[in-house]
């Protein structure tokens, strides 16, 4: 609740610094939310939302067009969005929770794996990475890089081995073992890839064959800095792997990751977790208010 | 493909103007729309549309669409050529030093595809013009990068420079250029870490490889995805380093990669190579008129245009 009214103050004063809610301010609200790749249409109809807000209200002062403003915004993208659940979920009984993770190539997936193997490591947990990426030069070695750095043991396969025979070995492994948590790594894939999406259902799989609960979750990991495509990469990839979850990366970058608006209304994705650097602790659980405020930072520095 | 294309798009709303007869300002102006749309459905940048818009307008205006029978077919003509004016016309060719070794730095964001472009520039060079290329790896923090690098120097048989990962990166290229002088290669390719074109300290440190190895190419390579932010990035590592090109990665995917328009536009620098794939045979060079037909999702443009 405390950051839901710091982030209401933070869009009131934002508001307090134009002139009035105007048209001009409408058009501007539409430009940023469309220069963060929110999208055309999304930015459209957040837009009009807003302004129907504020007629619907029948306010004319500035300080209540704010307020009625800030209201929706929240209303529309607070935490109680829709009763989304952007918690992570494991296994409810003895056995091992597996999270799978997908997403195109770069996208920041094996880092995101580094990072959450320290987090869970630090909270007790017995974590076990399996390196699902047998195909990408150097993949191997990068996670077993990130094993070290969070002392956390890693299963690998070789080189060009098939990749789902390298996680059925990680979750035997980790049922023998009692282990708490594995953390699925894969190649990146173009989700226009036919064969490889493919691939990447079989994996999953192989993880419910071994646990008919696991994965308790997909997570899609997605580049803040990327546009419009992010939308088909969501949808393919929750065709073929029935994703649960987002992780928006590299939003420590310029890049605003405004699409996952689109992808939230269209297919109810959550985002559960964001990367914010390349080291261990530069991941966060994911704070809508923070989010939103970030798509308008730009119109609020002067 | 999820987005409509231009011709779509200028089509449906020409069958409306068709039951009318003559063409009005207004009728422009809804024409003009349908443009602004699918650029940035396609990821172009907004300031770059707006200036890009306002440059077709000014010409749709003019009495070639007004007057026109055909005004669809005409504004897609307009837009063709101005698309093309951006981003120019030909294929631009690798800049080459007068003297051996030719150095190529690769720059750009984290993941976009620098150490997989480095491999196949050094494969097509080593191909095609039976070039002994050196590859350096000046990646001393992504986990691994030199176990990428030296891995891909295998499977094409390039040698690999490395020094591990204790030793600052511009110690690393100047032993490495050191290297390629004893050796006499021909080619030398330089790989860095992956950065954010706002991370001063970071982009300081390609300043300094900059200053030391001179290189002949300073490529940055853009991932086709991208977003509306492919002009701050661009902008940042041009107006820091004065990148001489451009390399667009991961084009075989479905995306219809608009920043490269973005791009052009803001730095004017030419987008000399595509990435096609994975593979490392899988780098093409650029072709201008292609990617402006992509990003439009104008298969059918020329034929259009050559009824226009
Ligand atoms: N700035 C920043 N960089 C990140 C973040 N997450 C990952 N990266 C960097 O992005 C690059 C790619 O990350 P990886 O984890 O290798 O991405 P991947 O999805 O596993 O890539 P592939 O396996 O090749 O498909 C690396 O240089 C990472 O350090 C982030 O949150 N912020
Ligand atoms: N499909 C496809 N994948 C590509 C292409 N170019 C690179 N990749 C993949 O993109 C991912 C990132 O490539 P890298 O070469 O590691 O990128 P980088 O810029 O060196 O990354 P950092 O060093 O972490 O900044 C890898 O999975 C590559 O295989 C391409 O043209 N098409
Ligand atoms: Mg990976
Ligand atoms: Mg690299």
């Amino acid at each position: 609740a405390k950051s839901r009214s710091s982030f209401g103050a933070r869009l009131n004063r934002f508001l307090a610094r134009f002139r009035s809610v105007d048209d001009a301010f409408f058009d501007d609200l539409e430009e940023t939310l469309i220069e963060a790749d929110v999208g055309f249409e999304t930015a459209m109809q957040i837009t009009d939302q807003l302004r129907d807000e504020v007629k619907l209200r029948n306010v004319k002062k500035k300080d209540e067009v704010a307020k009625a403003i800030v209201a929706k915004m929240v209303d529309l993208y607070g935490e109680a969005g829709e009763g989304e659940d952007n918690a992570l979920h494991f296994s409810t009984d003895k056995t091992p929770t597996v999270f799978l993770f997908v997403g195109v190539n770069g996208a920041g997936k094996t880092t995101t794996i580094g990072k959450l193997a320290h987090r869970f490591q630090e909270q007790g947990k017995q974590v076990i990475l399996a390196a699902g990426d047998t195909f990408r030069a150097g993949a191997t070695e990068q996670l077993v890089e990130w094993g070290k750095r969070v002392h956390v043991p890693v299963v690998t396969g070789p080189k060009e081995s098939d990749p789902a025979a390298v996680v059925y070995d990680a979750v035997h492994h980790a049922k023998e073992q009692q282990a708490d948590i594995v953390l699925v790594d894969t190649a990146g894939r173009l989700q226009n890839k036919v064969n490889l999406m493919n691939e990447l259902a079989k994996i999953k799989r192989v993880i419910t064959r071994e646990l008919p609960e696991a994965p308790q979750e997909v997570l899609l990991v997605l580049d803040a800095t990327t546009g419009q495509n992010a939308l088909n990469q969501a949808k393919e990839f929750a065709k073929t792997t029935k994703v649960t979850g987002i992780v928006l990366t590299k939003l420590d970058g310029s890049a605003k990751g405004g699409i996952v608006l689109a992808i939230r209304n269209e297919l109810h994705l959550p985002v559960k977790l964001v990367g914010l650097g390349e080291k261990m602790n530069d991941l966060a659980d994911f704070d809508p208010n923070k989010f939103v405020y970030g798509l308008f930072k730009d119109l609020i520095v002067q | 493909m999820a987005f409509e294309g231009l011709t779509e798009r200028l089509q449906s709303a020409f069958s409306k103007l068709r039951r009318k007869g003559k063409i009005t300002d207004s009728d422009v102006r809804d024409m003009m729309r349908e443009v602004r749309l699918a650029l940035l459905e396609a990821d172009v940048n907004f300031t770059v549309v707006k200036d890009f818009v306002n440059t077709v307008r000014k010409r749709a205006l003019g009495s070639e669409v007004l007057d026109s029978l055909t005004p669809t077919q005409q504004v897609l003509k307009i837009v063709n050529e101005e698309l093309t004016n951006v981003m120019g016309d030909e294929a631009v060719p690798l800049n080459k030093a007068p003297h051996i070794p030719t150095i190529i730095m690769m720059v750009g964001l984290q993941g976009a595809g620098k150490t997989t472009t480095a491999g196949k520039l050094a494969l097509k060079l080593k191909n095609e013009e039976h070039a002994r290329p050196l590859m350096i790896a000046g990646d001393i923090y992504r986990p691994a990068a030199v176990d990428q690098l030296v891995t891909l120097g295998k499977q094409i048989d390039v040698p690999v420079f490395e020094m591990g990962t204790d030793h600052d990166p511009v110690d690393i290229v100047k032993e490495g250029l050191n290297q390629a002088a004893i050796q006499k290669n021909d080619y030398v390719i330089i790989d860095t870490a992956g950065r954010l074109q706002i991370d001063e300290k970071l982009m300081n440190e390609l300043v300094r490889i900059k200053e030391l190895a001179h290189p002949n190419e300073i490529l940055l390579v853009v991932d086709a995805m991208t977003g509306q932010n492919a002009t701050e990035v661009a902008k940042g590592f041009n107006d820091q380093l004065d990148i001489t090109g451009v390399v667009l990665t991961k084009l075989d995917g479905d995306t219809r990669g608009g920043a490269a328009l973005s791009i052009r536009a803001v730095t004017g620098k030419p987008i000399k190579f595509t990435g096609q794939g994975e593979k490392l045979d899988q780098l093409d060079v650029f072709y201008p008129d292609r990617m402006a037909n992509r990003i439009l999702g104008m298969g059918d443009m020329l034929t259009l245009i050559e009824k226009a």
